[in-house]
């Protein structure tokens, strides 16, 4: 069997955070408003109207452009592209065709501690289409669309990236790496839940060794991360066991059915070149002025892969941690804040940073999963968990009690002190309480004080388990183990 | 030029009113393959000029370049005035027959 190399483009669209709409000055914001209450003669395409360009958005491409690397082009231009479909009312679409406003970028990835430079090809504005709700006629059982047009012209933010991508896992990385970026930069939320962030990808097989590329199919409707993952697997799957079977990849556009986990034909792309791009008459070509481009360079903040060197370099933390801290702009803001208040707290520590990345990615991880909120939006405030790990290096707990604090603390949003009050967590640390603990463990195990007399040092472990337990985990390990030993060997 | 131009084919008129999404009768067909060859003819005439050499230009217009706004968001229209001219419409939405053919974004 023929072991094949898959050849993997993205293209993502992400609206842009804007406060009104990309031709018009109607309010961006279509999600919380009522249908139709956000347009204007523009964006429905009434007869005499004109668009004029949001100088907000080319800004934030133009910082897009510069966080992936791209050319800032001197002179860009808008097309039509024809859009025979009622969400958008123009009947066409104003994008840009050959001259896009960034182009010739690249963004590095690390997949499996490989540095791999997947290339973007351009990056391109355009406008975002109104939405259509489907609906079933009650009696005839025929099909009809309501449109709400709020969303028609919200700036929309094109990536084209080149097919440099060789595996799923490697798609999803860019992906996640790509709208870290957007958020880090503040020009997108992100979210692929609400659909400000969108990924179709094209995929193709070819033979290991054979530099053509192989017949591309566009796979569509991909709502997460996961979805992205799963339907490039499935489609290289698919793909392989077609050319395998003797069979031809036909070029066409594929949609992820999350349900089923598989890919369907959505209609052939063989004779697609209907679009008709030409140039917008209604914009002509702006001209972007370097001295303005450079002024937006100024504006460039400490990106994803430069913080995550930072942590790297000054904190000590492992590529992994500092990878999952720096995910997001806010968890990266979150984690260097719990830093900060612990050393206001305690002073200078050589541990803090380790200890902060590990309660902030997994424990606080967990619980963030669990409760479908992001770390760094729980009620938990960084300042807290800083106290919590304060009051474990103080060994006033223990782990195991201070991740029920967490776990409280994650939903009441109460001090890390008052938690621990609040549920009698402090450790037992009084030697003489928990000598008492300790004889008399002692005295209702002979057997295992007999095995320890025999030679057998394990018996000493069962008996720091026993008084953990008498005491519900509460009393120090350290003064535990001691007064064992020194219990035991008095008894020799 | 005309005398020289082939007179366009049924299907391609066709596939043009497809892509207009205009209905047309088999006479119109026949009679637009007349009017849009003659159209084409006289736009062909722009296919005689050299343009070895010169710089492609953006727009119409030379010289002239788009100008930009500020982001300040502004209300519009009513929803009253947005649905005036909605051929039929269901609640605050305009309505449309069913979209088989989901186009992109």
């Amino acid at each position: 069997m023929t072991e094949y190399e898959p050849v993997i483009g993205l293209e993502v669209h992400a609206q842009l955070i804007t406060n009104s709409k990309m031709f018009c000055s109607c309010p961006a914001d279509y999600q919380s408003a009522p249908p139709n209450t956000h347009v204007c003669p523009v964006c429905l395409g009434l007869p005499g109207t004109l668009p004029v360009i949001n100088s907000e958005a080319i800004k934030k491409i133009i910082l897009t452009g510069l966080a992936l690397n791209c050319s800032i082009a001197e002179q860009t231009k808008f097309d039509r592209k024809s859009y025979p479909y009622p969400d958008l009312m123009k009947g066409y679409q104003i994008s840009q065709f050959d001259l896009p406003i960034c182009y010739d970028g690249h963004l590095d990835i690390d997949v499996d501690g490989e540095a791999r430079r997947i290339g973007i090809e351009r990056i391109h504005m355009e406008e975002d289409v109104a939405k259509l709700f489907h609906r079933t006629e009650a009696g005839s059982g025929e099909g009809y669309a309501l449109v709400d047009v709020n969303r028609a012209g919200v700036p929309l933010m094109e990536m084209v990236g080149r097919p440099d991508i060789r595996s799923a896992e490697e798609a999803r990385q860019y992906l996640v790496a790509y709208r870290s970026i957007l958020q880090y930069i503040g020009v997108s939320t992100g979210s692929m839940e609400e659909g400000s962030f969108r990924c179709d990808a094209n995929v193709s097989i070819r033979p290991k060794g054979v530099l053509e590329y192989g017949t591309k199919v566009e796979v569509k409707n991909m709502n997460s991360f996961r979805a992205v993952f799963h339907a490039i697997e499935f489609e290289i799957e698919r793909q392989s066991k077609v050319l395998n079977e003797g069979g031809r990849i036909v070029q066409e556009t594929r949609g992820w059915v999350e349900a089923k986990g598989e890919t369907i034909s959505l209609r052939s792309k063989e004779k697609a070149n209907d679009y008709r791009f030409f140039p917008e008459p209604d914009l002509p070509p702006l001209i972007v002025k370097q001295s303005w481009v450079a002024e937006i360079a100024e504006l460039l903040p400490e990106l994803p892969i430069e913080r995550r060197v930072r942590f790297e370099d000054e904190l000590g933390l492992s590529p992994y941690d500092a990878g999952q801290v720096t995910a997001s702009p806010r968890l990266a803001d979150y984690y260097e804040s719990v830093i900060q208040h612990y050393i206001e707290i305690n002073g200078p520590s050589g541990t803090i940073a380790k200890s902060a990345a590990n309660w902030t990615i997994t424990e606080l991880g967990r619980l963030s999963n669990d409760g479908q909120i992001p770390v760094e939006d729980s009620p938990l405030k960084a300042e807290y968990l800083a106290e919590l790990i304060g009051l474990i290096d103080q060994k006033i707990i223990g782990t195991s009690q201070a991740k029920i604090a967490a776990e409280s603390m994650f939903t009441t949003g109460k001090s890390a002190k008052i938690t621990v009050e609040e549920l009698g967590l402090a450790q037992i640390t009084d030697s003489s309480a928990i000598g008492d603990a300790v004889r008399e463990v002692i005295e209702a195990n002979p057997s295992a004080v007999a095995d320890y007399m025999a030679g057998k040092e394990t018996a000493a472990k069962f008996f720091v388990g026993q008084v953990m337990k008498v005491t519900k985990g509460k009393a120090n390990p350290t003064i535990v183990s001691e007064l064992i030993i020194e219990q035991l060997e008095a008894k020799k | 030029m005309t005398d020289q131009l082939q007179r366009l084919t049924e299907d391609e008129v066709r596939r043009v009113a497809k892509l207009c999404r205009i209905g047309l009768s088999d006479e119109e067909i026949e009679r637009l393959r007349g009017e849009m060859t003659s159209l084409i003819a006289e736009v062909s005439v722009l296919q005689s000029i050299n343009t070895i050499g010169i710089e492609p230009t953006g727009h119409a217009v030379e010289e002239v370049h788009s100008v930009m706004r500020d982001d300040t968001p502004r209300i519009a229209l009513s929803v009253v005035d947005v649905l005036s001219n909605a051929p039929r419409r269901e609640g605050d939405y305009f309505r449309v027959p069913a979209v088989m053919d989901n186009g992109e974004g």
